[in-house]
Protein backbone atom coordinates (compact mmCIF):
# COMPACT_ATOMS: atom_id res chain seq x y z
CA UNK A 1 0.00 0.00 0.00
CA UNK A 2 1.37 3.37 -0.95
CA UNK A 3 1.58 5.92 1.83
CA UNK A 4 3.35 9.15 2.62
CA UNK A 5 4.65 10.24 5.96
CA UNK A 6 6.54 13.10 7.52
CA UNK A 7 9.93 12.53 9.11
CA UNK A 8 12.63 14.75 10.47
CA UNK A 9 16.07 13.61 9.43
CA UNK A 10 18.48 13.38 12.36
CA UNK A 11 21.70 12.67 10.48
CA UNK A 12 23.01 16.20 10.93
CA UNK A 13 21.96 19.29 12.91
CA UNK A 14 20.07 20.73 9.92
CA UNK A 15 17.13 18.43 10.68
CA UNK A 16 15.50 18.43 7.24
CA UNK A 17 11.73 17.92 7.15
CA UNK A 18 11.20 14.93 4.91
CA UNK A 19 8.09 13.82 3.11
CA UNK A 20 8.57 10.12 2.49
CA UNK A 21 6.52 8.23 -0.06
CA UNK A 22 6.68 4.50 0.58
CA UNK A 23 5.26 1.19 -0.50
CA UNK A 24 5.31 -0.92 2.66
CA UNK A 25 8.82 -0.46 3.97
CA UNK A 26 10.26 0.43 0.57
CA UNK A 27 10.96 4.12 0.07
CA UNK A 28 9.78 5.29 -3.33
CA UNK A 29 10.66 8.96 -2.95
CA UNK A 30 11.82 11.49 -0.38
CA UNK A 31 11.23 15.21 -0.63
CA UNK A 32 12.60 17.98 1.54
CA UNK A 33 16.04 16.48 2.12
CA UNK A 34 18.99 18.68 1.18
CA UNK A 35 21.39 15.78 0.74
CA UNK A 36 21.24 12.11 -0.18
CA UNK A 37 21.62 11.05 3.46
CA UNK A 38 17.94 11.93 3.85
CA UNK A 39 17.02 8.93 1.70
CA UNK A 40 19.37 6.66 3.66
CA UNK A 41 17.81 7.86 6.90
CA UNK A 42 14.23 7.33 5.68
CA UNK A 43 15.04 3.80 4.48
CA UNK A 44 16.66 2.90 7.79
CA UNK A 45 13.78 4.37 9.81
CA UNK A 46 11.32 2.10 8.03
CA UNK A 47 13.34 -1.11 8.23
CA UNK A 48 16.00 -0.93 10.96
CA UNK A 49 15.90 2.30 12.99
CA UNK A 50 19.10 2.93 14.90
CA UNK A 51 20.39 5.57 17.29
CA UNK A 52 23.69 6.50 18.82
CA UNK A 53 23.47 5.73 22.54
CA UNK A 54 25.52 7.59 25.13
CA UNK A 55 25.54 6.80 28.82
CA UNK A 56 27.97 6.41 31.72
CA UNK A 57 29.79 3.52 33.39
CA UNK A 58 31.10 3.38 36.95
CA UNK A 59 34.84 3.82 37.21
CA UNK A 60 37.13 3.13 40.18
CA UNK A 61 40.20 5.14 41.09
CA UNK A 62 39.49 8.18 38.91
CA UNK A 63 38.74 11.81 39.75
CA UNK A 64 35.08 11.17 38.86
CA UNK A 65 32.85 8.25 39.84
CA UNK A 66 31.62 7.84 36.23
CA UNK A 67 33.09 7.74 32.77
CA UNK A 68 31.02 8.65 29.70
CA UNK A 69 30.71 5.91 27.07
CA UNK A 70 28.90 5.51 23.75
CA UNK A 71 28.07 3.07 21.01
CA UNK A 72 30.72 3.27 18.31
CA UNK A 73 27.96 2.91 15.72
CA UNK A 74 24.20 3.53 15.83
CA UNK A 75 22.47 0.81 17.85
CA UNK A 76 19.11 -0.85 17.05
CA UNK A 77 16.47 1.42 18.56
CA UNK A 78 14.19 -1.33 19.96
CA UNK A 79 17.08 -2.71 22.04
CA UNK A 80 18.30 0.54 23.62
CA UNK A 81 16.88 -0.22 27.06
CA UNK A 82 18.27 -3.77 27.01
CA UNK A 83 21.64 -2.23 26.22
CA UNK A 84 21.36 0.28 29.06
CA UNK A 85 20.54 -2.50 31.53
CA UNK A 86 23.65 -4.35 30.42
CA UNK A 87 25.92 -1.31 30.56
CA UNK A 88 24.73 -0.29 34.00
CA UNK A 89 26.16 -3.55 35.42
CA UNK A 90 29.68 -2.59 34.40
CA UNK A 91 32.39 -1.16 36.56
CA UNK A 92 35.85 -0.46 35.21
CA UNK A 93 39.17 0.58 36.66
CA UNK A 94 41.06 3.79 35.90
CA UNK A 95 43.12 4.70 33.96
CA UNK A 96 40.84 4.58 30.94
CA UNK A 97 41.81 5.80 27.47
CA UNK A 98 39.45 7.45 25.01
CA UNK A 99 38.00 4.89 22.55
CA UNK A 100 38.92 2.02 24.88
CA UNK A 101 36.38 -0.78 24.50
CA UNK A 102 34.27 -0.96 27.63
CA UNK A 103 31.86 -3.61 26.37
CA UNK A 104 32.61 -5.71 23.31
CA UNK A 105 29.93 -6.79 20.85
CA UNK A 106 27.11 -5.43 23.00
CA UNK A 107 24.08 -7.79 23.08
CA UNK A 108 25.63 -9.64 20.16
CA UNK A 109 24.84 -6.75 17.82
CA UNK A 110 28.46 -6.45 16.70
CA UNK A 111 28.77 -2.97 18.17
CA UNK A 112 31.31 -2.05 20.84
CA UNK A 113 30.70 0.40 23.66
CA UNK A 114 33.70 2.70 23.95
CA UNK A 115 34.93 5.36 26.38
CA UNK A 116 34.32 8.97 25.32
CA UNK A 117 37.42 10.34 27.02
CA UNK A 118 40.62 9.58 28.86
CA UNK A 119 40.28 9.26 32.58
CA UNK A 120 43.59 9.12 34.40
CA UNK A 121 44.10 7.30 37.64
CA UNK A 122 43.72 9.69 40.54
CA UNK A 123 47.08 10.63 41.98
CA UNK A 124 47.03 10.13 45.72
CA UNK B 1 49.76 22.62 33.60
CA UNK B 2 51.83 25.77 34.11
CA UNK B 3 54.94 24.57 35.89
CA UNK B 4 56.30 28.01 36.53
CA UNK B 5 53.78 30.78 36.16
CA UNK B 6 55.18 33.80 34.35
CA UNK B 7 54.10 37.30 35.24
CA UNK B 8 53.62 38.31 31.63
CA UNK B 9 51.96 36.50 28.70
CA UNK B 10 51.38 37.30 25.06
CA UNK B 11 47.83 35.98 25.28
CA UNK B 12 45.80 35.02 28.34
CA UNK B 13 42.60 33.09 27.68
CA UNK B 14 39.96 33.16 30.41
CA UNK B 15 38.01 29.90 30.24
CA UNK B 16 39.11 26.54 28.83
CA UNK B 17 35.93 25.29 27.21
CA UNK B 18 35.72 24.85 23.44
CA UNK B 19 35.97 28.61 22.77
CA UNK B 20 38.98 29.10 25.02
CA UNK B 21 40.76 25.96 23.82
CA UNK B 22 40.38 26.97 20.16
CA UNK B 23 41.49 30.53 20.91
CA UNK B 24 44.57 29.40 22.84
CA UNK B 25 45.62 26.89 20.16
CA UNK B 26 45.08 29.43 17.41
CA UNK B 27 46.99 32.16 19.30
CA UNK B 28 49.94 29.82 19.76
CA UNK B 29 49.93 28.70 16.13
CA UNK B 30 49.78 32.30 14.97
CA UNK B 31 52.95 33.36 16.69
CA UNK B 32 52.05 34.10 20.32
CA UNK B 33 54.86 32.41 22.25
CA UNK B 34 53.48 32.54 25.77
CA UNK B 35 49.84 31.57 25.98
CA UNK B 36 48.05 30.85 29.25
CA UNK B 37 44.57 29.40 29.75
CA UNK B 38 42.84 29.84 33.09
CA UNK B 39 39.85 27.77 34.18
CA UNK B 40 37.98 27.41 37.44
CA UNK B 41 37.33 23.68 36.94
CA UNK B 42 39.76 20.87 37.77
CA UNK B 43 40.06 19.86 34.12
CA UNK B 44 40.23 21.46 30.69
CA UNK B 45 37.20 21.10 28.42
CA UNK B 46 34.43 23.14 30.03
CA UNK B 47 30.80 22.13 29.76
CA UNK B 48 31.55 19.68 26.93
CA UNK B 49 32.69 17.21 29.58
CA UNK B 50 29.14 16.88 30.86
CA UNK B 51 27.59 16.78 27.37
CA UNK B 52 28.06 13.05 26.96
CA UNK B 53 25.56 12.76 24.09
CA UNK B 54 26.62 12.50 20.47
CA UNK B 55 26.24 15.12 17.78
CA UNK B 56 29.40 17.14 18.21
CA UNK B 57 31.97 17.71 15.51
CA UNK B 58 29.90 16.81 12.44
CA UNK B 59 31.16 20.02 10.85
CA UNK B 60 34.69 20.26 12.34
CA UNK B 61 35.75 16.61 12.14
CA UNK B 62 33.07 15.11 9.85
CA UNK B 63 32.43 12.72 12.71
CA UNK B 64 29.60 12.32 15.18
CA UNK B 65 31.33 12.58 18.56
CA UNK B 66 30.19 12.86 22.16
CA UNK B 67 31.12 16.13 23.91
CA UNK B 68 34.02 14.73 25.94
CA UNK B 69 35.66 13.26 22.80
CA UNK B 70 35.30 16.56 20.98
CA UNK B 71 36.90 18.36 23.93
CA UNK B 72 39.70 15.85 24.24
CA UNK B 73 40.91 16.42 20.69
CA UNK B 74 41.44 20.09 21.49
CA UNK B 75 42.87 19.38 24.96
CA UNK B 76 45.50 17.10 23.42
CA UNK B 77 46.30 19.68 20.79
CA UNK B 78 46.62 22.46 23.35
CA UNK B 79 48.95 20.32 25.41
CA UNK B 80 50.86 19.30 22.29
CA UNK B 81 51.60 22.85 21.15
CA UNK B 82 52.77 23.83 24.63
CA UNK B 83 50.06 26.05 26.03
CA UNK B 84 50.31 26.73 29.75
CA UNK B 85 47.19 26.38 31.83
CA UNK B 86 46.07 27.11 35.30
CA UNK B 87 43.19 25.03 36.67
CA UNK B 88 41.07 25.23 39.81
CA UNK B 89 41.66 28.97 39.57
CA UNK B 90 39.25 31.86 39.44
CA UNK B 91 39.83 35.07 37.54
CA UNK B 92 38.65 37.82 39.85
CA UNK B 93 39.25 40.79 37.64
CA UNK B 94 40.35 41.81 34.17
CA UNK B 95 41.30 45.44 33.54
CA UNK B 96 41.24 47.55 30.40
CA UNK B 97 45.02 47.67 30.78
CA UNK B 98 44.96 43.88 30.28
CA UNK B 99 45.91 42.89 33.79
CA UNK B 100 44.41 39.64 35.01
CA UNK B 101 43.94 38.98 38.71
CA UNK B 102 43.56 35.32 39.51
CA UNK B 103 43.34 33.19 42.62
CA UNK B 104 43.42 29.46 43.30
CA UNK B 105 43.98 27.08 46.16
CA UNK B 106 47.39 25.97 44.91
CA UNK B 107 48.85 29.08 43.30
CA UNK B 108 47.34 31.69 45.60
CA UNK B 109 46.66 35.21 44.39
CA UNK B 110 48.48 36.36 41.26
CA UNK B 111 48.58 39.48 39.15
CA UNK B 112 49.36 38.74 35.50
CA UNK B 113 49.93 41.06 32.57
CA UNK B 114 48.80 40.11 29.05
CA UNK B 115 49.49 41.74 25.70
CA UNK B 116 46.10 40.43 24.59
CA UNK B 117 43.23 38.73 26.39
CA UNK B 118 40.57 36.37 25.05
CA UNK B 119 37.48 36.19 27.22
CA UNK B 120 35.86 32.77 26.81
CA UNK B 121 33.71 32.30 29.89
CA UNK B 122 30.82 30.79 27.96
CA UNK B 123 27.29 31.26 29.19
CA UNK B 124 25.07 30.59 32.17
CA UNK B 125 21.64 29.12 32.53
CA UNK B 126 18.67 31.27 33.31
CA UNK B 127 17.20 30.30 36.65
CA UNK B 128 13.82 30.24 38.32
CA UNK B 129 14.43 33.78 39.61
CA UNK B 130 14.88 35.08 36.07
CA UNK B 131 11.59 33.71 34.79
CA UNK B 132 9.65 34.43 37.97
CA UNK B 133 7.67 31.27 38.69
CA UNK B 134 5.45 31.96 41.71
CA UNK B 135 4.85 29.59 44.58
CA UNK B 136 6.89 28.16 47.44
CA UNK B 137 10.54 27.26 47.12
CA UNK B 138 10.85 23.53 47.75
CA UNK B 139 13.86 21.39 46.80
CA UNK B 140 13.59 19.85 43.36
CA UNK B 141 13.77 22.88 41.06
CA UNK B 142 17.02 22.83 39.11
CA UNK B 143 18.44 24.09 35.86
CA UNK B 144 18.83 21.40 33.22
CA UNK B 145 22.59 21.91 32.94
CA UNK B 146 23.05 21.44 36.67
CA UNK B 147 21.10 18.19 36.50
CA UNK B 148 23.27 17.20 33.54
CA UNK B 149 26.42 17.71 35.60
CA UNK B 150 24.98 15.65 38.46
CA UNK B 151 23.78 12.76 36.32
CA UNK B 152 26.67 12.55 33.86
CA UNK B 153 29.70 13.55 35.90
CA UNK B 154 28.99 13.29 39.59
CA UNK B 155 26.62 10.33 39.56
CA UNK B 156 23.53 11.70 41.32
CA UNK B 157 19.94 11.38 40.15
CA UNK B 158 18.10 14.56 41.15
CA UNK B 159 14.64 12.95 41.10
CA UNK B 160 12.35 10.21 39.80
CA UNK B 161 9.48 12.02 38.13
CA UNK B 162 10.29 15.07 36.05
CA UNK B 163 8.65 17.97 34.30
CA UNK B 164 10.93 20.00 32.05
CA UNK B 165 10.19 23.61 31.28
CA UNK B 166 11.68 24.75 27.99
CA UNK B 167 12.25 22.92 24.72
CA UNK B 168 15.86 24.04 24.34
CA UNK B 169 18.43 21.43 23.41
CA UNK B 170 19.68 20.86 26.95
CA UNK B 171 16.14 20.27 28.21
CA UNK B 172 15.33 17.74 25.50
CA UNK B 173 18.68 15.98 25.85
CA UNK B 174 18.14 15.73 29.60
CA UNK B 175 14.66 14.32 29.04
CA UNK B 176 16.25 11.41 27.16
CA UNK B 177 19.14 11.07 29.57
CA UNK B 178 16.85 10.87 32.62
CA UNK B 179 14.67 8.32 30.81
CA UNK B 180 17.82 6.25 30.19
CA UNK B 181 18.55 6.36 33.91
CA UNK B 182 15.12 5.03 34.79
CA UNK B 183 13.26 8.25 35.56
CA UNK B 184 9.88 9.19 34.15
CA UNK B 185 9.69 12.45 32.25
CA UNK B 186 6.05 13.44 32.37
CA UNK B 187 6.11 16.43 30.08
CA UNK B 188 8.18 19.06 28.33
CA UNK B 189 6.50 22.47 28.36
CA UNK B 190 7.40 25.29 25.98
CA UNK B 191 5.97 28.79 26.31
CA UNK B 192 6.68 29.68 22.67
CA UNK B 193 4.45 28.37 19.87
CA UNK B 194 7.49 26.59 18.40
CA UNK B 195 10.34 24.32 19.46
CA UNK B 196 13.33 26.34 20.65
CA UNK B 197 15.96 23.62 20.21
CA UNK B 198 16.98 21.64 17.13
CA UNK B 199 14.33 19.49 15.45
CA UNK B 200 16.64 16.45 15.48
CA UNK B 201 16.60 16.57 19.25
CA UNK B 202 12.83 16.60 19.26
CA UNK B 203 12.94 13.36 17.25
CA UNK B 204 15.69 11.48 19.05
CA UNK B 205 15.08 12.75 22.59
CA UNK B 206 11.31 13.18 22.89
CA UNK B 207 9.49 11.37 20.06
CA UNK B 208 11.61 8.22 20.38
CA UNK B 209 10.56 7.83 24.02
CA UNK B 210 6.98 9.13 23.75
CA UNK B 211 7.71 12.14 25.95
CA UNK B 212 4.92 14.65 25.35
CA UNK B 213 5.79 18.21 24.32
CA UNK B 214 3.24 20.97 24.87
CA UNK B 215 3.82 24.22 23.04
CA UNK B 216 2.30 27.49 24.34
CA UNK B 217 2.43 26.07 27.85
CA UNK B 218 4.27 27.10 30.96
CA UNK B 219 4.47 26.42 34.68
CA UNK B 220 2.01 28.58 36.53
CA UNK B 221 2.80 27.37 40.00
CA UNK B 222 5.04 24.97 41.88
CA UNK B 223 3.37 22.87 44.57
CA UNK B 224 5.25 21.35 47.53
CA UNK B 225 6.72 22.47 50.81
CA UNK B 226 10.00 20.61 51.37
CA UNK B 227 10.09 18.88 48.00
CA UNK B 228 8.27 19.52 44.72
CA UNK B 229 5.00 17.54 44.70
CA UNK B 230 3.52 18.80 41.46
CA UNK B 231 3.56 21.68 39.04
CA UNK B 232 0.53 23.42 37.63
CA UNK B 233 0.92 23.71 33.87
CA UNK B 234 -1.14 26.21 31.97
CA UNK B 235 -1.71 27.24 28.37
CA UNK B 236 -0.69 30.79 27.47
CA UNK B 237 -1.92 33.27 24.88
CA UNK B 238 0.20 35.29 22.45
CA UNK B 239 1.33 37.57 25.25
CA UNK B 240 2.24 34.69 27.56
CA UNK B 241 -0.81 35.27 29.78
CA UNK B 242 -2.36 32.13 31.28
CA UNK B 243 -5.55 31.09 29.51
CA UNK B 244 -8.23 30.68 32.22
CA UNK B 245 -9.52 27.17 32.70
CA UNK B 246 -6.49 25.46 31.13
CA UNK B 247 -4.59 24.68 34.34
CA UNK B 248 -3.46 21.09 34.83
CA UNK B 249 -1.73 19.53 37.84
CA UNK B 250 1.19 17.33 36.87
CA UNK B 251 2.48 15.24 39.80
CA UNK B 252 6.30 15.19 39.83
CA UNK B 253 9.21 15.50 42.25
CA UNK B 254 11.52 17.57 40.10
CA UNK B 255 11.16 20.53 37.75
CA UNK B 256 14.05 21.15 35.37
CA UNK B 257 14.45 24.53 33.76
CA UNK B 258 15.83 24.79 30.25
CA UNK B 259 14.79 28.35 29.68
CA UNK B 260 17.71 29.93 27.96
CA UNK B 261 21.37 30.71 28.28
CA UNK B 262 22.95 34.08 28.91
CA UNK B 263 26.52 34.96 27.92
CA UNK B 264 28.61 35.25 31.07
CA UNK B 265 30.15 38.72 30.97
CA UNK B 266 30.71 39.83 34.53
CA UNK B 267 34.47 39.92 33.98
CA UNK B 268 34.21 41.55 30.57
CA UNK B 269 32.27 44.41 32.07
CA UNK B 270 34.94 44.93 34.71
CA UNK B 271 37.39 45.46 31.85
CA UNK B 272 35.05 48.08 30.36
CA UNK B 273 33.72 45.87 27.56
CA UNK B 274 30.41 47.22 26.27
CA UNK B 275 27.61 44.69 25.85
CA UNK B 276 24.86 44.49 23.27
CA UNK B 277 21.54 44.25 25.15
CA UNK B 278 20.16 42.00 22.38
CA UNK B 279 22.83 39.30 22.75
CA UNK B 280 24.06 40.06 26.30
CA UNK B 281 27.52 39.65 24.79
CA UNK B 282 30.13 42.21 23.76
CA UNK B 283 29.86 44.32 20.63
CA UNK B 284 32.44 42.68 18.39
CA UNK B 285 34.04 43.17 14.99
CA UNK B 286 34.81 40.40 12.49
CA UNK B 287 37.95 39.49 14.46
CA UNK B 288 35.90 39.25 17.66
CA UNK B 289 37.68 42.29 19.08
CA UNK B 290 35.63 44.11 21.70
CA UNK B 291 35.64 47.87 22.24
CA UNK B 292 38.64 47.51 24.59
CA UNK B 293 41.87 47.29 22.58
CA UNK B 294 43.48 43.89 22.99
CA UNK B 295 40.43 42.24 24.53
CA UNK B 296 38.84 39.61 22.27
CA UNK B 297 35.85 37.35 22.86
CA UNK B 298 35.41 33.70 21.86
CA UNK B 299 32.41 31.41 21.80
CA UNK B 300 29.22 31.63 23.84
CA UNK B 301 30.43 34.71 25.71
CA UNK B 302 29.58 36.61 22.47
CA UNK B 303 26.19 35.05 21.80
CA UNK B 304 24.85 31.60 22.41
CA UNK B 305 25.62 29.30 19.48
CA UNK B 306 23.60 26.25 18.48
CA UNK B 307 26.67 24.18 17.69
CA UNK B 308 30.06 23.76 19.28
CA UNK B 309 31.59 23.73 15.82
CA UNK B 310 30.77 27.43 15.57
CA UNK B 311 32.21 28.09 19.00
CA UNK B 312 35.44 26.49 17.81
CA UNK B 313 35.47 28.54 14.61
CA UNK B 314 35.01 31.85 16.43
CA UNK B 315 37.62 30.80 18.99
CA UNK B 316 40.11 30.19 16.20
CA UNK B 317 39.44 33.65 14.77
CA UNK B 318 39.58 35.41 18.15
CA UNK B 319 42.80 33.60 19.08
CA UNK B 320 44.50 34.45 15.79
CA UNK B 321 43.53 38.11 16.09
CA UNK B 322 44.66 38.19 19.71
CA UNK B 323 48.06 36.79 18.64
CA UNK B 324 48.29 39.43 15.89
CA UNK B 325 47.44 42.16 18.38
CA UNK B 326 50.04 40.85 20.85
CA UNK B 327 52.65 41.05 18.09
CA UNK B 328 51.53 44.47 16.92
CA UNK B 329 50.23 43.17 13.56
CA UNK B 330 46.75 44.64 13.44
CA UNK B 331 45.11 46.98 11.00
CA UNK B 332 45.80 50.20 12.89
CA UNK B 333 42.96 52.35 11.61
CA UNK B 334 40.18 50.17 10.34
CA UNK B 335 37.19 51.90 8.74
CA UNK B 336 34.40 49.74 10.08
CA UNK B 337 31.07 49.14 8.39
CA UNK B 338 28.30 48.44 10.93
CA UNK B 339 25.86 45.58 10.54
CA UNK B 340 22.18 46.07 11.32
CA UNK B 341 19.17 43.88 12.00
CA UNK B 342 16.42 44.39 9.39
CA UNK B 343 13.11 42.65 8.82
CA UNK B 344 12.59 39.53 11.00
CA UNK B 345 16.16 39.64 12.30
CA UNK B 346 16.73 39.89 16.03
CA UNK B 347 20.46 40.52 15.89
CA UNK B 348 23.55 40.20 13.72
CA UNK B 349 27.04 39.17 14.89
CA UNK B 350 29.60 40.63 14.29
CA UNK B 351 28.32 44.12 14.94
CA UNK B 352 30.82 45.76 12.61
CA UNK B 353 33.26 44.56 10.03
CA UNK B 354 36.54 45.78 8.62
CA UNK B 355 36.16 45.41 4.82
CA UNK B 356 39.94 44.85 4.52
CA UNK B 357 39.42 41.44 6.12
CA UNK B 358 37.70 40.35 2.91
CA UNK B 359 40.96 40.76 0.96
CA UNK B 360 42.37 37.79 2.91
CA UNK B 361 39.47 35.91 4.40
CA UNK B 362 35.73 35.36 4.37
CA UNK B 363 33.48 36.86 7.06
CA UNK B 364 30.53 34.93 8.44
CA UNK B 365 27.51 37.00 9.43
CA UNK B 366 25.37 35.13 11.95
CA UNK B 367 21.81 36.01 12.77
CA UNK B 368 18.85 34.92 14.78
CA UNK B 369 15.40 35.50 13.39
CA UNK B 370 12.54 36.89 15.46
CA UNK B 371 9.75 34.77 13.98
CA UNK B 372 9.85 31.30 12.44
CA UNK B 373 9.05 31.12 8.71
CA UNK B 374 8.26 27.62 7.50
CA UNK B 375 8.70 28.38 3.81
CA UNK B 376 11.53 29.23 1.45
CA UNK B 377 13.00 32.62 2.33
CA UNK B 378 15.66 34.95 1.04
CA UNK B 379 18.24 36.31 3.46
CA UNK B 380 19.54 39.60 2.06
CA UNK B 381 22.36 41.93 3.01
CA UNK B 382 21.62 45.40 1.74
CA UNK B 383 22.90 48.94 2.01
CA UNK B 384 19.93 51.17 1.22
CA UNK B 385 18.79 49.95 -2.21
CA UNK B 386 22.01 48.14 -2.98
CA UNK B 387 21.99 44.36 -2.64
CA UNK B 388 25.36 43.18 -1.35
CA UNK B 389 24.80 39.49 -0.72
CA UNK B 390 21.92 37.03 -0.52
CA UNK B 391 21.21 33.49 0.43
CA UNK B 392 18.22 31.19 0.12
CA UNK B 393 17.05 29.22 3.11
CA UNK B 394 14.36 26.56 3.06
CA UNK B 395 12.97 27.90 6.33
CA UNK B 396 14.15 29.98 9.27
CA UNK B 397 13.55 29.35 12.96
CA UNK B 398 14.62 31.32 16.04
CA UNK B 399 16.24 28.18 17.45
CA UNK B 400 18.53 27.73 14.46
CA UNK B 401 21.11 30.36 13.68
CA UNK B 402 21.25 31.71 10.15
CA UNK B 403 24.70 32.18 8.61
CA UNK B 404 25.72 34.13 5.54
CA UNK B 405 29.25 34.30 4.23
CA UNK B 406 30.76 37.48 2.81
CA UNK B 407 33.53 36.77 0.32
CA UNK B 408 36.35 38.52 -1.44
CA UNK B 409 34.04 39.29 -4.37
CA UNK B 410 31.91 41.36 -1.98
CA UNK B 411 34.88 43.53 -0.97
CA UNK B 412 34.09 46.52 -3.19
CA UNK B 413 30.44 46.74 -2.32
CA UNK B 414 31.12 46.27 1.40
CA UNK B 415 33.86 48.89 1.36
CA UNK B 416 31.48 51.47 -0.07
CA UNK B 417 28.55 50.55 2.16
CA UNK B 418 27.30 52.71 5.02
CA UNK B 419 25.77 49.71 6.73
CA UNK B 420 25.10 46.03 6.10
CA UNK B 421 21.46 45.48 6.88
CA UNK B 422 20.36 41.87 7.03
CA UNK B 423 16.73 40.97 6.49
CA UNK B 424 14.69 37.85 5.85
CA UNK B 425 11.55 37.70 3.73
CA UNK B 426 9.58 35.02 1.91
CA UNK B 427 10.89 34.32 -1.59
Amino acid sequence: MRATEKMICIICPMGCNLTVTREGTTVLRTEGNTCKQGLTFAEAELTDPRRMVATTVRVKGAIHPLIPVYTEKPFPKPRIFDLLREVCQLEIEAPVAMNQVVLENALGEGINIIASRDMPRMST
Amino acid sequence: MAKQLKSQYDVIVVGAGPGGLAAAISAKKNGADDVLMIDRDLELGGILLQCIHNGFGVDTFKEDLPGPSYAQRFIKEAQGVGIDYLLDSMVLDVTSGRKVFVTGTRGGFKELQARAIVIAMGCRERTRAQIGIPGPRPAGVYTAGLAQRWVNVEGYMPGKRFVILGSGDIGMIMARRLTFEGAKVERVLEVMPYLTGLSRNYVQCLMDFDIPLQLRHTVKRIIGKDRVKAVEAVQVDDRWRPVPGTGEMIPCDTLLLSVGLIPENELSQKAGVILDPMTNGPFVDDGFATNIPGVFAAGNVVHVYDLVDWVTKTGLTAGRRAAMFAQGHCNENPVFVPTAAGENIRYVVPHRIDPETLTQDTIMLQMRVTQPMEEAVLVRVTDGDTLIAKKRERYVRPGEMVSLKLRERDYDSVRHAKELRVSVAPL
